[in-house]
């Protein structure tokens, strides 16, 4: 009993831990300040703390790395759920579980080594370290949870629906897409959020090609910084308000996500059903 | 014979998607390739066994990740030593004990949120929490890596007593044993696959992170014994790999690191696939 609610006491240990060593610094800057606030020079003589570029390139890169990860992981999803030999599937779900158990520094590494001097070539920019590759890293990377919580999903579809469909004459794609991917929208949408929930949190990886400068981000070769990345490059030196502004941008990131676990909950439930 | 009756839309749509999945597929395929060749191309010439079995020395210019194996090994020991007790008596009393399913619920759904938190904020707390009473050390990393895994082992274990069939249960209860004692030599023994699967996929986590480390455990390279390692700050394998990057451009040091973790997330890859297929083929029985 009581070390069942030791994970209760975590949770309740972090919220709370979150949330007081959060609110002092929002308090001293404002609400509206911190959140919407365009400019951010911790260290400057007059010190600004507005948060916004953050929010904001969290939010882009996300997206982006969904846009990017979503269809290719899906297709691949329905392919190996449906198609594909017996034998190549279990290959196939053993390198899907070999790319999500890769640790994201070693993803840095190549997105630094390759990617960045990549862009810079390709495009012609003077610096490839850029929202864009943070958006190409963190669509490989929320890639493997899509292909697999997809593929459960997939399998999960019973298989009298598919024989109905075939039966009435449709071929075996457009049943696949008509008719499984529909019966199992709730898990792939599950899914979705699932690789929001990652691509939001990772930091690492993203440290290493995002450029890490405070930015707007305005375009795509822009160096900027995100959320998380915003604790961990300053949190080393940090001191007195600045450090208390890094926990409230911790606070911030943190109901980023409760928000995203509600939302994937909500979907689980409804697949359950 | 089925295609030439379809109309041209019909057919249309059939090649579009078959195109796309083919090429998602083969992208996925290409990646995973690409990753592993290019990590093991770069990262296996510069493995040499003076970079396994030094630590770094200004002195000569030269580096070593002994240091960072070491800590590496340590903090794994010392992560499932702790949380497997408690994820694996927690399992137990959800499944065993509870009776009252309010609280299993509340539980449970606890974990659940624990395992969506990123680490970037477990290393903030575990920095707040561990490191600001005993210091930048090695146990405190682990005891953050505790918390991050407590889901996991959790999970595992508590699957794999649900496949323990209720008769035997009913059968141990029958012969007049205690709760206690079903627990103890029915139930445990049977949950013993799932407790290990568990500590596969904790072990690959820990592996692989480093965002709660690099605040809580911190970045130095002394070799240690295991007690004073435990006292002292020091880098894991990925931490080592961040700070070679990005802080010090040694490239070369890093792509090493990263072919040995490489290979470990394979290594590590394969057990876990190896007891989940022992696992399915015990069930079936």
């Amino acid at each position: 009993m009581l070390l069942g609610l030791i994970t209760v006491c975590c949770v309740l240990l972090i919220t709370v831990y979150l949330v007081i060593s959060g609110i002092p610094a929002i308090r001293e800057i404002g609400l509206v300040n911190f959140l919407f606030g365009k400019e951010w020079a911790s260290t400057a003589s007059d010190p600004k703390y507005g948060i916004l570029p953050f929010i904001l390139t969290s939010v882009y890169g996300t997206a982006g790395a969904i846009l990017i990860g979503v269809p290719v992981g899906f297709m691949t999803a329905v392919y190996l759920s449906k198609l594909a030999y017996p034998k190549v599937k279990s290959v196939m779900q053993f390198a899907v579980s070999l790319l999500a158990g890769i640790p994201s520094v070693v993803y840095g590494l190549v997105g630094m080594l390759v990617l960045v001097p990549g862009i810079r070539k390709i495009f012609n920019v003077p610096d490839g370290a850029s929202l864009l590759a943070a958006i190409i890293v963190l669509a490989i990377m929320i890639l493997p949870s899509i292909i697999k919580m997809s593929i459960t999903a997939l399998d999960a579809v019973p298989k009298e629906y598919e024989d109905a469909s075939l039966a009435l004459g449709a071929t075996p794609i457009e049943t696949y897409f008509k008719v499984s991917v529909p019966a199992a929208k709730s898990g792939i949408a599950a899914a979705v959020v699932l690789g929001v929930g990652r691509a939001i949190g990772e930091a690492m990886a993203v440290m290493m090609v995002a450029g890490n400068v405070p930015n707007m981000p305005d375009s795509l070769f822009q160096s900027v910084r995100f959320l998380t990345t915003a604790v961990s490059s300053e949190m080393a030196y940090s001191s007195g308000l600045q450090r208390q502004a890094l926990f409230s941008i911790a606070l911030v990131l943190f109901l980023f996500i409760m928000l995203i676990n509600a939302t994937l909950n909500f979907f689980l439930k409804r697949e359950k059903e | 014979m089925l295609n030439k009756s379809l109309s041209k839309k019909r057919k249309g749509f059939e090649v579009l998607m078959k195109a796309l999945m083919l090429l998602s597929v083969g992208l996925t395929v290409a990646l995973v390739l690409f990753l592993l060749i290019y990590v093991l191309g770069q990262g296996v010439p510069n493995i040499t066994w003076e970079l396994l079995s030094t630590k770094p020395s200004y002195l000569t210019e030269r580096i070593g990740i002994l240091p960072d194996i070491l800590n590496t090994v340590y903090i794994v020991l010392a992560t499932l030593l702790i949380v497997l007790p408690l994820g694996v008596g927690a399992a137990i009393y959800l499944t065993e004990y509870a009776s009252n399913n309010k609280l299993v619920g509340i539980i449970e759904y606890a974990a659940e949120t624990l395992s969506g938190i990123p680490s970037i904020i477990y290393g903030l707390v575990g920095m707040l929490l561990f490191s600001n009473s005993m210091g930048t050390c090695l146990m405190a990393g682990a005891l953050t890596l505790v918390i991050m895994n407590l889901p996991t082992i959790m999970r595992t274990t508590q699957e794999s007593l649900k496949t323990v069939p209720q008769s035997y249960r009913e059968g141990a209860f029958g012969l007049g044993a205690g709760k206690w004692r079903v627990v103890r030599t029915v139930v445990l023994p049977g949950c013993v696959d799932g407790v290990i699967t568990g500590c596969i996929l904790s072990v690959g986590r820990i592996l692989g992170e480093s965002a709660a480390l690099l605040f809580t455990a911190g970045f130095a390279h002394a070799v240690n014994g295991i007690i004073d390692g435990l006292a002292a700050p020091g880098a894991t394998l990925t931490v080592a790999l961040y700070v070679y990057a990005k802080e010090q451009g040694e490239f070369g040091v890093a792509f090493a690191i990263a072919a040995i973790l490489m290979v470990l997330t394979v290594l590590i890859n394969f057990a876990a696939a190896l007891v989940q297929k022992h696992f399915a083929k015990r069930r079936s029985l």
